[in-house]
């Protein structure tokens, strides 16, 4: 006896007129980048003995403690940590897990680069885990400025300069709290949240990459490529 | 280069990579993410237990008018002939001819414009002024102010320019020296008064709205005086202080923008007119090539040379050097 649950079984295959559906082309396409024991994999080549390697997961999870404090922040409102012991302790937890998600950030990146971590087409993990960082200071930035107190006065009223200097002050006003806080608290943290993802979905993708090979020499054998980019 | 060709193309080792067929080792992946996890939550709490986080309290117009009113009058009376740092600042608040930062043709300040107008002199006292009742004095010399031709307000706002340079601060008033500077005097210590009591902060805010969020107009005039930048200098905040990246008190502040900060300190941009779009096209020009480090020759080098990666690596390769 069968049950039936409800949900129909997908009837697409290769060869069928349904495999032409864009659902069905996503759904194959995500299929084949990431199987269920390279998206969660329960093994790694032995080489990925060494603690520079905790330092991408630090960024992680210290990144999911600053949108936690920071959601904690806005269910509150932007003026509670001001008047509420708690409300300061929360933001105290904020500022601190901002600091360990730069410095933990900082030496991942400087990881990666002696790794040469970009090799074996893995440039897309490269370039967009420095867009990460870049777009991650301007997401601080505007928390910066959205603070409420003498800092967020000086911080705006210096940075004016740089920012209307390279026309950007036309449509980005430092001085205009709304206009900042919005950005710190809506824009900027989904597109942090948007490139970490991808970020962490190439890293599984494409795995970590391999030591150099060494020769007696120390340079590397002259062999045909593999694993190369496309580009 | 086809796609055919791709397998054939000479093996580079700052681009490609030998395939891994050495040994794979278990590895909980969720478990280190949980246990790295509770490490942080414990670090911050930690952190913030013992140090929390600043909070100064941040400046006003009242409390500025109040501890240095002769700062106040000196930058209004700018404020209201149009010579402030405002004033003068050229797009987006006004349209200064010359005033935006170029590097020769490439002015991208000037291009966009005026998109944040801002008006010293009706915007900063003579409107504020305006909406004071019960002071026909002050509503009579603002008028006598703007009916004169700009050559007698030019003569009045000079004079007292000199005049206030000898003001005295009694117990926060203002007094100023007898001078030949007509309705001005009235007009700048009505503002002053303004001031301390709290009014003109509500007024520079209001847009005749009752919600606001935007501070331009009031933190411009407060950036026009003195006593914004000495606070910041007391807590080493200043350009020189390389303040950009500090924060009030002992906190650790935006330490991630160390470069950012260390070109506004050297020659030619820590005296140039340019300097905020000279270090600002450098600070492009790195992130850009930070961006696409893995397709620059020389540089995507680096690692390779340095041999760091020995280093981080060192348990790989002694276990080579023992097989």
């Amino acid at each position: 006896m069968s049950i039936d649950t409800g949900v129909p079984t997908s009837a697409s295959t290769p060869d069928s007129e349904d495999s032409r559906q864009w659902t069905a082309r996503v759904r194959r396409s995500a299929e084949s980048a990431f199987p269920p024991d390279r998206l969660l994999p329960d093994r790694q080549p032995a080489y990925m003995a060494s603690w520079i390697y905790v330092f991408g997961v630090l960024t992680v999870v210290s990144l999911a403690w600053v949108i936690l404090t920071g959601c904690v922040l806005a269910v509150m409102g932007p003026s509670w940590w001001h008047v509420s012991t708690v409300g300061l302790f929360v933001n105290s937890l904020h500022l601190w897990s901002v600091e360990a998600f730069f410095f933990f950030m900082v030496i991942h990146l400087w990881g990666k680069f002696f790794m040469a971590a970009w090799r074996g087409n893995r440039r897309l993990t490269w370039i967009t885990g420095v867009v990460s960082f870049l777009v991650s200071v301007g997401a601080a930035f505007t928390g910066y400025l959205s603070q409420q107190n003498f800092d967020s006065q000086w911080i705006s009223t210096q940075a004016k300069d740089g920012i209307n200097a390279t026309g950007a002050g036309a449509v980005w006003n430092v001085l205009n709290f709304g206009q900042m806080l919005m950005w710190h608290i809506v824009l900027l943290p989904i597109v942090v949240a948007l490139i970490v993802g991808l970020h962490v979905l190439l890293v599984r993708r494409r795995g970590i990459v391999p030591p150099f090979e060494l020769t007696e020499t120390g340079d590397e054998p002259e062999k045909a490529a593999t694993g190369q980019d496309p580009a | 280069m086809s796609r055919g060709n791709r397998g054939r193309r000479r093996f580079n080792p700052d681009r490609d990579v030998e395939e891994w067929k050495g040994a794979y080792v278990p590895y909980d992946i969720l478990k280190e993410a949980f246990v790295a996890f509770l490490a942080v939550a414990a670090l911050i709490a930690l952190l913030a237990i013992v140090f929390s986080s600043p909070d100064e309290h941040a400046a006003t117009l009242k409390t500025w008018s109040a501890a240095d009113p002769v700062d106040f009058a000196q930058t209004a009376v700018t404020e209201l002939d149009g010579t402030s740092g405002t004033a003068t600042y050229g797009p987006p608040y006004n349209a200064t001819p010359g005033a935006s930062q170029h590097i020769g043709f490439f002015a991208p300040n000037q291009w966009l414009g005026v998109h944040q107008p801002v008006d010293t002199a009706q915007d900063f006292v003579i409107g504020p002024l305006r909406t004071l009742p019960n002071q026909p004095a002050t509503q009579l010399a603002i008028t006598a102010y703007e009916n004169a031709p700009a050559a007698q307000q030019t003569a009045w706002t000079t004079a007292y320019e000199k005049a206030v340079a000898n003001a005295t601060d009694v117990r926060g008033r203002l007094h100023v020296p007898v001078g030949r500077y007509g309705p001005v005097g009235i007009i700048i210590g009505s503002l002053t008064g303004m001031s301390q009591t709290g009014g003109l902060d509500g007024t520079l805010l209001s847009n005749g709205q009752f919600y606001n969020t935007n501070y331009t107009k009031p933190l411009l005039f407060l950036a026009d005086g003195n006593y914004l930048a000495a606070r910041a200098d007391s807590q080493h905040l200043s350009g020189d202080q390389w303040g950009m990246m500090n924060e009030t008190g002992n906190y650790p502040g935006q330490a991630w923008l160390w470069l950012y900060t260390m070109w506004y300190q050297v020659p030619p941009m820590n005296t140039s007119s340019n300097g905020d779009l000279e270090v600002w096209s450098i600070m492009m020009l790195l992130s850009l090539g930070l961006i696409l480090l893995p397709f620059i020759p020389i540089l995507r080098s680096v690692p390779r040379w340095t041999r760091v990666y020995k280093l981080i690596w060192r348990r790989h390769y002694r276990e080579l050097a023992g097989t």
